[in-house]
């Protein structure tokens, strides 16, 4: 198993206020990572600035072999690192095969567009079936298979996958993570960023566990699942 | 995979209906021009004498600058999203670039290339075709020029820096005199005449209205050719996902900062043509005629029209700008000889547009002709925004 993402010390800041102070983690390739952690830990933080939305304060993002870190979002996606954002942020005025376009928009390789696009499509049946319609008039669910999807249309080595469950009815839940697995088994590393701790750790090889934006507890999920903190603090046991 | 499912998996034909478009604006456009050129002066006198109160030739051919500049800020605000106040400063520039290189204003040198003008008249007299370029050059670089720092703005303070923008170049060259030594616009006085623009075999003088408005036309044309087919493409489909959801784009690998700089240089571009163009209409550049309500105008003329929609947006046009010049005094004039009063109906235009924009707002919000994307935003706005709102 080779690193595919390495982030060493990251310490990210809105302003004056660090949301992030020293974060350190791997994803090996082919691995499904969560990223666990309460409300405002500072997930998503550590999630957008991987993807070069914010600026690290200080320490380094590795990927595939090269610093990312402060590297603007259209080269990250560039080099094969697509996300799935929180809240799905689809295009609501765009169909499924705009949006599933925009995903793939720095991509020239029309063939291998073609066949991620028949890839997702068999992964999502049911975007094959909305695919003329407006992303903003369809179900919650669908969304988040569009968001998914999207991402996917990018060719990604590493999928970053923010909160995908958020909002979602427990049957939808349960059928987003069944895809990631899927996903995963189609060789794409996964890094996963959940509130849904109980569905994150079910799912994932390993986990980190963010708290005020330090990571407090680090390893193989199905141990950290039957962790008695974790448990007590994440999943209501 | 269900039968209709395969049906809409068929790659898209590729539809050239931009062309088809251009083609029927330009049809449009001829009929007008052989009705001015061959009809009207056969009309019986009572009829041409209403056509000259109410749609003169010379009404027709500035409407047509306004279609080009509202087509031009159409890309800015109506595609990409990015609110501009001050579009009057690329006006001013491109009217100024035909002041510069189509007179005698630089009297100190002589370079005549491709020119209407005597071979003996001092100053830079280049052909207008060129002059279109390189106006339409230095417009989008200077687009760049205020885009570029202000790329990280929200929309709000976006607005207000291309609102000081549009005032600020208007300025100087009101002021334009003696900047460091250097005249560059005659301050107040502004310079004229600017050459006549040639056509193979054929000098335009300043009253050839309808020559005039063919090469006009033209020129509206090849922005109707270029926003339609655009928009279509790769550039287009980026303006609008930034439009959309800037964030949601740049994750998509969109790249925020070149795709925005490309809206205002080619909105910018245009605004120059319009600029050239215009000073050849009024055969010459005056400072004063550079003020904030043309910037105004423009985006009414974009909003109320329909943003994003071409033919909305040149509808909302030519109707402003026809009501502005025209419509309201001769109907001013026509009620005040009706009923013997002595109102003075074009100092209410603005009055009129506002009361028309806030109309608009509370009933139509997304202008005559709406851009179908558009309409939904609005209308769905609700929902989509139940549907796409993150939480944190």
């Amino acid at each position: 198993m080779s690193l595919l993402l390495e982030i060493k010390d990251l310490h990210v800041a809105y302003g004056s206020i660090l949301a992030v102070k020293g974060v350190s983690l791997t994803v090996n390739e082919g691995e499904i990572v969560t990223l666990i952690g309460s409300n405002g830990a500072g997930k998503s933080t550590v999630l957008r600035t991987i993807s070069g939305l914010l600026k690290p304060k200080s320490g380094t993002i590795t990927f595939a072999g090269e610093h990312i870190e402060g590297k603007e979002g259209h080269e990250i996606v560039a080099k094969g690192l697509c996300q799935s954002p929180e809240g799905r942020r689809i295009f609501p005025d765009m169909s499924v095969r705009e949006n599933l376009d925009l995903g793939a928009f720095l991509r020239t390789d029309k063939a291998g567009i073609e066949a991620d696009r028949e890839r997702v499509l068999e992964l999502f049946p049911r975007l094959r079936q909305r695919y003329e319609q407006k992303g903003g008039t369809m179900s919650g669910g669908e969304q988040q298979m569009l968001a998914v999807a999207r991402a996917m249309m990018g060719a990604p080595k590493l999928l970053l996958l923010d909160e995908p469950s958020m909002g979602l009815a427990p049957v939808l839940v349960d059928m987003i993570f069944e895809t990631i697995v899927k996903i995963r088994e189609q060789g794409i590393t996964i890094l996963l960023i959940e509130q849904n701790a109980a569905a994150a750790l079910d799912v994932a090889d390993r986990a980190y566990v963010l708290e005020s934006g330090l990571i407090k507890m680090s390893g193989n999920a199905s141990e950290l699942a039957k962790d008695e903190a974790v448990t007590k603090a994440y999943l209501g046991g | 995979m269900t039968k209709r499912a395969k049906k809409t998996l068929k790659p898209m034909k590729h539809s050239a209906s931009h062309r088809i478009w251009t083609i029927r604006f330009l049809i449009a456009a001829a009929v007008v021009w052989v009705f001015y050129t061959y009809v009207m002066y056969r009309l019986p006198e009572g009829l041409q004498t209403i056509f000259q109160n109410w749609l003169p030739p010379t009404t027709v051919n500035e409407a047509m600058v306004w279609v080009i500049c509202a087509l031009g800020l159409n890309i800015v605000v109506g595609y990409a999203g990015l609110l501009d106040l001050g579009f009057v400063a690329f006006w001013a520039i491109g009217g100024y670039s035909a002041g510069w290189f189509m007179s005698a204003f630089f009297g100190q040198v002589n370079i005549h290339i491709l020119t209407t003008a005597p071979r003996d008249l001092p100053g830079i007299h280049l052909s207008f075709w060129g002059v279109l370029l390189i106006g339409g050059l230095i417009c989008a670089f200077f687009g760049i020029i205020i885009g570029a720092p202000t790329l990280r703005l929200k929309s709000d303070y976006l607005a207000l820096v291309t609102l000081g923008f549009g005032e600020i170049i208007p300025q100087v060259f009101t002021n334009g005199q003696n900047i460091a030594g250097f005249n560059i616009s005659n301050g107040t006085k502004g310079i004229s005449p600017v050459d006549n623009i040639g056509v193979p075999g054929k000098v335009l003088g300043p009253f050839d209205f309808s020559w005039k408005f063919f090469i006009f036309a033209l020129l509206t044309a090849v922005m109707v050719f270029v926003s339609l087919r655009i928009r279509k493409g790769r550039l287009g489909r980026a303006w609008l996902a930034i439009r959309e959801d800037e964030l949601a784009a740049s994750m998509m690998g969109l790249p925020l900062k070149s795709t925005k700089l490309a809206a205002y240089a080619v909105g910018a571009f245009s605004g120059g043509v319009g600029g050239v163009a215009f000073a050849t209409h009024v055969n010459g550049v005056f400072a004063d005629r550079f003020n904030f309500s043309i910037s105004i105008i423009l985006l009414a003329m974009v909003v109320l029209g329909g943003m994003g929609n071409v033919w909305g947006v040149m509808i909302g046009a030519l109707l402003i700008a026809w009501i502005n010049s025209t419509g309201l005094p001769a109907f001013g004039d026509l009620v005040n000889n009706t009923f013997h009063t002595e109102i003075n109906f074009p100092s209410y235009n603005f009055l009129l547009f506002g009361g028309v924009l806030v109309l608009m707002m509370l009933y139509k919000r997304e202008g005559m002709i709406p851009e179908s994307r558009l309409k939904a935003i609005l209308h769905e706005a609700d929902d989509t925004t139940s549907n796409i709102a993150g939480g944190h």
